[in-house]
C-alpha cells in the first residue's frame, strides 16, 4: 500500500525538543529525589530510557526508572482475533507516595495511558502522576486525557500513523515521521 | 501474537509446538505479575469459570482457582460428591446445566480417560453451550496438560532452554496422566525423554511414542539432566504391580545415597503429592537439587496463561 510520508522531527529540531522536555522535568523535580520515570512498553519505554539517560547526565543524580507493560489492563481484550501479546514489566521499586512521570511516545486515543494508570496502581499509590508524550495527536482522544509535557502537537486523522525511528541499538532517536495512507 | 490452534485445552497431544511456546511466553509475563505487590489483573473480569471436579484434587484445584481470581474472573466450584451426579445425572447434563447459568469456561477433572474430549465434542451439539471453552485438569490416566506445561516452564526457567535436554520420568508411568502429557510436551519442545520404573508399571508399546525405556535407575539417572519423579498411584491399581512399597523404595526410590553415586548434579522435579520415603526421600525433596516448590509457583502463572489465551478470542 502506498504511503505518504512527512517528517515531524529530526536532527537539531528533535534534539532541541528532547532537551526542552528534560529541562521542563528538571524544573519541576529538581534532583528527582522522590520522582520516578516510567515508560509504557514497548515504544514509550525506549523514549523513557533515553530521557532517563539524559536527565541522569544533566543532574548527576540517580533517578528511578521503570518499564510498565499495560497488556493485561487494556480495554480491547476479547475483542480481536488475536491474543494480545504481553511485554515485560520491570519496576524494581514501589511507587507509593512518589511523583511518577508516565512516558509514552505518541498520545492518540488515550486508551493506552488509561490502561497505564491502572497498571501503575499495582505498584502502590503514587503521590502524583504526570504524563509526558513526545507527539500529541490533537483532537483524536476517546478518553479525556491530556499530557503535562508534550514534545510536539500535531493535527492528524485516523488514516495516519506516527512512527519513531531509533538507531540499531535502540538508544538514539533519529526521526519522527507521519505516515498517511493513500486512498 | 496469533491465536491458539485450538479452542480448548484437552491435552498436549492436540496442540502445536507454537501453541506451547505462546502459552509459556505468556506464563512468563504472568509470573512477573504474581510477584507484584498487587497480584491481580483485570483481563478476565467479564468471564465466568466453573471448576468442575469429579475427582479429588488439592494443588490443581487451588492453583486454577488462584489463577482465575488473579485474572479477575468470576469463579464457581463444583465437586461431584454431594451433587446431582449421585442422583444419576449424566456428565453432559451436569455441564449443560452449569453452562446455562452463563458460564464461559469449564475446568474439568474426571476419573475417566477422554472425559474432556468427550465433553468438548458433546457441547458442540448444543447451540447454547457451544461457546464454552473446556480445560482439562486431568482425566483419568489420559492427560494432565497444565501439569506438563508447568513442568516444561519450570525446566525452561531453570535451564534457560528445553531443546536437547535429557529428561527422565521415573515411577508409575502406567497410571500417570502426568507422564503422557510430559512425553508429548517435552518431545514437541525438542527434549530427549526416557522412562524408568518397574517393568510392570511401564505400558507395553510405549516406545512407539519415541521414548526410550531404562529399567536400571542408576543408569537412567546418569543419563539425565532432570528427573521428574512420579508417585505410585495406588488408588488406580486394581492388582499388585510390585511386591511391596519397601521393595519399590529400595529399587526405584531416589535418596541421598543414589544421587551421591552419580558423581554429577541433576535436577529433581515432582508433580506432587509426594510420598516421602517411597519414590523420593524427604531431604532430597527439600534440597538444592529440587525445584518442586518452583513448579507449584509456576503452576499458577501457567494456568493464568492458559485461561488468558483461551479466553482471548471472543466468539
Amino acid at each position: 500500500m502506498n504511503q505518504e510520508q512527512k517528517t515531524l522531527l529530526e536532527g537539531k529540531g528533535l534534539e532541541l525538543v528532547l532537551q526542552r522536555l528534560c529541562l521542563e522535568l528538571k524544573e519541576n523535580y529538581g534532583d528527582f529525589a522522590n520522582c520516578a520515570l516510567v515508560g509504557l512498553q514497548p515504544r514509550g519505554s525506549l523514549l523513557s530510557a533515553s530521557l532517563h539517560r539524559r536527565l541522569e547526565q544533566m543532574t548527576g543524580h540517580r533517578i528511578l526508572h521503570g518499564k510498565l507493560d499495560i497488556t493485561f489492563f487494556r480495554d480491547d481484550f476479547r475483542r480481536g482475533d488475536d491474543i494480545l501479546k504481553p511485554n515485560t514489566t520491570s519496576i524494581d521499586f514501589l511507587v507509593e507516595n512518589k511523583n511518577v512521570v508516565l512516558i509514552d511516545d505518541v498520545l492518540y486515543t488515550g486508551r493506552s495511558v488509561r490502561a497505564g494508570f491502572d497498571a501503575l496502581m499495582a505498584f502502590g499509590r503514587p503521590a502524583k502522576v504526570e504524563l509526558l508524550t513526545l507527539i500529541d495527536r490533537r483532537y483524536t482522544r476517546h478518553i479525556p486525557i491530556e499530557a503535562n509535557y508534550c514534545g510536539k502537537a500535531v493535527d492528524t486523522h485516523a488514516g495516519q500513523k506516527v512512527l519513531l525511528e531509533w538507531d540499531a541499538s535502540q538508544t538514539n532517536l533519529e526521526k519522527v515521521t507521519l505516515f498517511t495512507r493513500e486512498a | 501474537m496469533s491465536r491458539l490452534s485450538t479452542e480448548h485445552l484437552l491435552g498436549i497431544k492436540y496442540i502445536t509446538e507454537n501453541d506451547i511456546h505462546t502459552l509459556l511466553d505468556t506464563a512468563a509475563s504472568f509470573k512477573e505479575v504474581i510477584n507484584r505487590p498487587i497480584k491481580k489483573v483485570p483481563s478476565l473480569r467479564d468471564v465466568t469459570v466453573a471448576n468442575v471436579f469429579f475427582e479429588n484434587s488439592t494443588r490443581t484445584r487451588l492453583s486454577f482457582e488462584l489463577a482465575e481470581k488473579r485474572l479477575s474472573a468470576d469463579v464457581v466450584n463444583f465437586s461431584a460428591s454431594g451433587s446431582s451426579v449421585s442422583k444419576g445425572e449424566t456428565l453432559t447434563d451436569t455441564v449443560n446445566n452449569i453452562l446455562a447459568m452463563k458460564v464461559d469456561m469449564v475446568v474439568m477433572r474426571h476419573q475417566n480417560p477422554g472425559a474432556c474430549v468427550f465433553l468438548a465434542n458433546e457441547l458442540k451439539k448444543y447451540p447454547k453451550s457451544a461457546h464454552a471453552r473446556v480445560v482439562n485438569a486431568g482425566d483419568g490416566t489420559h492427560e494432565h496438560p497444565t501439569q506438563a506445561l508447568l513442568d516444561a516452564f519450570s525446566i525452561r526457567d531453570h535451564f534457560g532452554r528445553i531443546e536437547g535436554l535429557n529428561v527422565l520420568i521415573v515411577g508409575d508411568i502406567m497410571h500417570s496422566r502426568v507422564a503422557l502429557s510430559n512425553i508429548y510436551c517435552l518431545q514437541k519442545l525438542g527434549a530427549n525423554v526416557k522412562l524408568c520404573g518397574p517393568a510392570t508399571l511401564i505400558p507395553r508399546h510405549i516406545e512407539t511414542l519415541g521414548v526410550e525405556v531404562e529399567y536400571d535407575l542408576h543408569k537412567a539417572l546418569q543419563w539425565c539432566d532432570v528427573a521428574n519423579v512420579l508417585r505410585i498411584q495406588l488408588e488406580r491399581q486394581d492388582i499388585k504391580y510390585f511386591p511391596s512399597l519397601r521393595e519399590y523404595a529400595m529399587q526405584y526410590g531416589i535418596n541421598r545415597q543414589v544421587l551421591d553415586r552419580l558423581g554429577k548434579q541433576i535436577t529433581i522435579m515432582h508433580p506432587g503429592p509426594i510420598n516421602r520415603g517411597v519414590e523420593l526421600d524427604g531431604d532430597i525433596a527439600d534440597s538444592e537439587h529440587s525445584i518442586i516448590l518452583e513448579q507449584v509457583e509456576n503452576g499458577v502463572a501457567v494456568r493464568m496463561a492458559v485461561l488468558y489465551c483461551l479466553a482471548s478470542v471472543k466468539e
